[in-house]
């Protein structure tokens, strides 16, 4: 693993409570980058990715045995406190006035009930910047609704506008929440960068409806400009064709092309060998291609449905035709772009051994973003954060311990 | 003295600051160039515009950015001052049109950048570079920047060069097989997510990356180089989905049959709605919302295992029952009980909701050209810096007089001359 942490935003420190995806990544991208992340959990409100994988099905005797979390905790440290003890509350009051930065994502209220809200962490550190993540914020008649990735998607519009005109709109699972993830990591971040300007902390509500509502942007504009409400296309474009995957040799395995210019489909008519139909009225300019995308597809599935999807790439790119293969997870895992850049890497975990993540996905020149540390395990660093950080006695510590607060 | 500092000491001209005020923006004070087209690089300029920082956002002058030419139009008419989604990207910036190929284009671009903070630009790998104004041309002039490349496939690799559409990012990046889940008609291709949002998420990455180096600047002094690969940021988005191969082996199929779970997407009387209910207490409120009819009372279906083995059964009955609900009514009496439901909303169905009208998530914008219309605003809310739709998206060189003439001291006989020659 990287030697030292030289990221951007090395001796910032943020206190954590949050579960599932949505928060931990938030803050998995900010210690990425260097800050000093303390993720407060308990054995008695357990992360749900401690215990099971919604992408695999596969369920986890021991908390410290899924790599989902892994995946979504690098370089955190992990400290247990069962909040529904008020002395727990307290010490976690006294590691928030040693930081800079809050987020939770409870159901909004709870950090009220808990004695752990805005205003009450604001007591005792009025300059924190405090972000609370929910689904649909923390303000409105559905301040208090519940929900997970696939809600988010359908309140935010993205399923509706995803998925074949003549089949059901697209669910969408876990990997919706990272946009919301990303979403309050540059909201953090813009007001930490604030504070270093003015000293002055503020309260963030996010939204994960609206979240994934701004990546609709288009549709929204339809709407708002013409009443128009667009449906779902499957590959397509307004504009370009075609426009589409087109499957190749083997099982499941597809090429993605989109053409954009004349210039363009007449070198795709040159490789396919089909010089006839470069002049064809059919095809010959965007818009009859766009009417006839129908017909187009099926010439060209004929062309690609027995190659290999790597050589229809190469032989199109070299003429200046957008093609690449549509991958699954083994094809990303042996893609060669991929494999050269090193986007998947290995960290040693204690329980699950060598482990592939995702490699951050920025490169930074000056303060390389890097992972230091495998996803901490229930716990791991209470004896560093207690004893060292807040200074507790080694007796005050196992008193807390056997009390179950510090669990 | 840069051009930017005018600003600060009150010199600004008066049309710089004609009808509005300036606010209080989370990042007032940040400095932005923007040298981008399409929707990665301006909307990760937007996400800091919004959020108060002065962005100026360079066109070649004629055609301008490639969003000028995509719809959705107002009225459907394809003027390129009339793109809706133009429009939506390029919230509070300023317009500038610039020839970065002429040396009178380099010598402002690079009194522009002697000031600011950031540039963000979105050009092939090796372009900026060519034409003179890489980032160690550009560091020379100003060693406090920040530049952030945002290109398909990073600057390094055997894809490097390579061209590719947002269609083809999306699915080189894993979208396919791992986001809309499941697209599960294996005779039809792999589906890509609505419109542009996969272009959306590469810019909403680099933003992460600039506010960070911005942070850092702020204690060292120092700017830097961030280098943005799309596909990389898009397959980030996925990074749970994207290691299940490498780790355990498994092949996620796109039919989503490796995990099927009662619910997912499912018609009801006037839409869709959705439903997941991976705790017992959800699922035994999904039971009490549809009535607790007689096939819920028998004992397999109080059992996880069993209900996942069943799963298409159990959806059957729930879309008989759904059949005969609207989706408002589900989603109300559902979230009630405490079950996780939600419907399928439409661009319509938002612009009506009372969730969206209490937290003002849109808001009315005025264009020259297209007149009053609603926009959506941000996903936070900042308790000390509210958000403001300071500008509407900038014509084709709006703002050239403003900050050639007024902060640059161009004359007015200077700048036609320029607009003469093709380098404004």
């Amino acid at each position: 693993m990287d030697a030292k942490n030289q990221g951007p935003l090395k001796g910032l420190r943020l206190i954590e409570f949050t579960t599932a995806w949505a928060g931990p990544y938030a803050t998995c991208l900010l210690s990425l980058l260097g800050m000093e992340v303390i993720k407060v959990e308990s054995r008695s409100w357990l992360d749900h990715t401690r215990s099971r994988s919604f992408s695999t099905g596969r369920n986890f005797d021991n908390p410290d045995q899924s790599g989902v979390f892994n995946n979504l905790n690098l370089n955190k440290k992990s400290i247990t406190l069962n909040l529904k003890k008020s002395r727990a509350v307290e010490l976690a009051k006294r590691l928030v006035a040693l930081s800079d930065g809050v987020i939770e994502n409870m159901r909004p209220g709870v950090m009220r009930r808990l004695g752990l809200d805005y205003d009450a962490v604001c007591r005792i550190k009025p300059d924190i910047i405090y972000l609370s993540s929910s689904a649909c914020g923390q303000v409105g008649p559905q301040r208090e609704y519940v929900g997970y990735a696939p809600t988010f998607a359908a309140l935010g519009g993205l399923s509706l506008n995803t998925g074949y005109e003549d089949e059901r709109p697209s669910n969408f699972m876990g990997a919706v929440d990272l946009r919301s993830a990303t979403t309050a990591a540059v909201a953090m971040l813009a007001a930490l960068l604030r504070h270093q300007r003015t000293l002055k902390g503020q309260y963030i509500d996010l939204s994960s409806q609206e979240a994934i509502t701004v990546l609709n942007g288009e549709a929204l504009m339809d709407y708002l400009l013409n009443r128009k409400v667009r449906t779902r296309r499957g590959n397509r474009d307004d504009v370009m064709a075609p426009h589409n995957c087109y499957p190749c040799a083997g099982k499941d395995n597809w090429i993605s092309i989109a053409v954009a210019s004349d210039e363009e489909w007449q070198a795709l008519c040159r490789v396919m060998n089909q010089h006839e139909l470069e002049n064809d009225p059919r095809f010959s300019e965007q818009g009859a291609r766009l009417r006839n995308q129908d017909e187009l597809d099926n010439i060209i599935i004929e062309w690609t449905r027995n190659q290999d999807c790597y050589h229809v790439m190469e032989v199109l790119q070299e003429v200046g035709v957008a093609a690449a293969p549509s991958l699954s997870a083994e094809g990303l895992f042996k893609d060669p772009h991929i494999k050269k850049r090193k986007v998947f890497r290995q960290v040693d975990h204690p329980v699950l051994g060598k482990h592939w993540v995702i490699t951050p996905p920025w490169r930074l020149s000056e303060t390389p973003a890097g992972i230091q540390r495998h996803g901490p395990l229930l716990g791991q660093h209470n004896d560093e954060v207690f004893l060292g950080l807040l200074g507790l006695t080694a007796s005050e510590f196992e008193v807390l311990k056997e009390e179950g607060i510090i669990f | 003295m840069d051009i930017w500092d005018e600003r600060e000491n009150g010199a600004q001209s008066e049309e710089f600051s004609s009808g509005h005020s300036e606010s209080d923006g989370v990042l007032e004070g940040i400095r932005i160039v923007e040298y981008c087209s399409g929707v990665s690089g301006p909307y990760c300029a937007k996400i800091l515009a919004d959020l108060g920082a002065e962005v100026l956002k360079i066109e070649p002058p004629g055609v301008g950015d490639e969003t000028r030419y995509m719809g959705p139009f107002a009225g459907d008419d394809p003027d390129p001052e009339k793109s809706g989604f133009f429009l939506y990207l390029n919230t509070n910036k300023r317009g500038l049109t610039l020839d970065l190929h002429k040396p009178e284009g380099k010598n402002i671009f690079f009194r522009l950048i002697r000031g600011a903070d950031v540039l963000i630009e979105d050009r092939a790998p090796g372009y900026m570079d060519g034409i003179g104004l890489g980032y160690e041309d550009l560091e020379k002039a100003n060693p406090g920047l920040i530049v952030s490349s945002i290109t398909p496939f990073g600057l390094s690799g055997p894809y490097r060069d390579y061209k590719a559409y947002p269609l083809n990012t999306a699915h080189i990046s894993g979208q396919g097989y791992l986001l809309p889940f499941p697209s599960p008609n294996l005779d039809r291709p792999p589906v890509k997510v609505g419109d542009h949002a996969s272009e959306y998420d590469p810019g909403l990455v680099a933003a992460v990356a600039i506010l960070a180096a911005l942070l850092w600047k702020g204690v060292s002094g120092r700017g830097q180089f961030i280098e943005i690969s799309k596909q990389e940021a898009l397959i980030s988005m996925q990074r749970v989905e994207s290691v299940t191969y490498a780790n355990d082996g498994v092949y996620m199929s796109r039919t989503g049959g490796l995990n099927p779970m009662p619910g997912g997407v499912l018609p009801c009387k006037d839409g869709y709605v959705v439903i997941i209910t991976p705790q017992e207490h959800q699922w035994e409120a999904l039971i009490r919302l549809i009535g607790n009819p007689d096939w819920s009372n028998e004992k397999w279906t109080h059992i996880l295992h069993e209900r996942n083995q069943r799963a298409q059964e159990i959806n059957d009955h729930l879309i008989e029952w759904l059949m005969q609900h609207t989706k408002e009514e589900i989603f109300h009496k559902g979230q009630a009980l405490g079950c996780p439901v939600a419907p399928l909303l439409s661009p319509e169905d938002q612009a009506y909701s009372e969730q969206y009208a209490v937290r003002e998530f849109f808001q009315e914008n005025r264009h020259p050209i297209i007149g009053r219309t609603q926009l959506p605003t941000t996903p936070y809310r900042f308790s000390e810096n509210p958000w403001h739709l300071e500008r509407s998206a900038p014509l084709r060189g709006e703002h050239n007089e403003e900050i050639y003439g007024g902060r640059l001291g161009y004359t007015a006989q200077e700048l036609g001359k320029l607009k003469e020659e093709g380098v404004i």
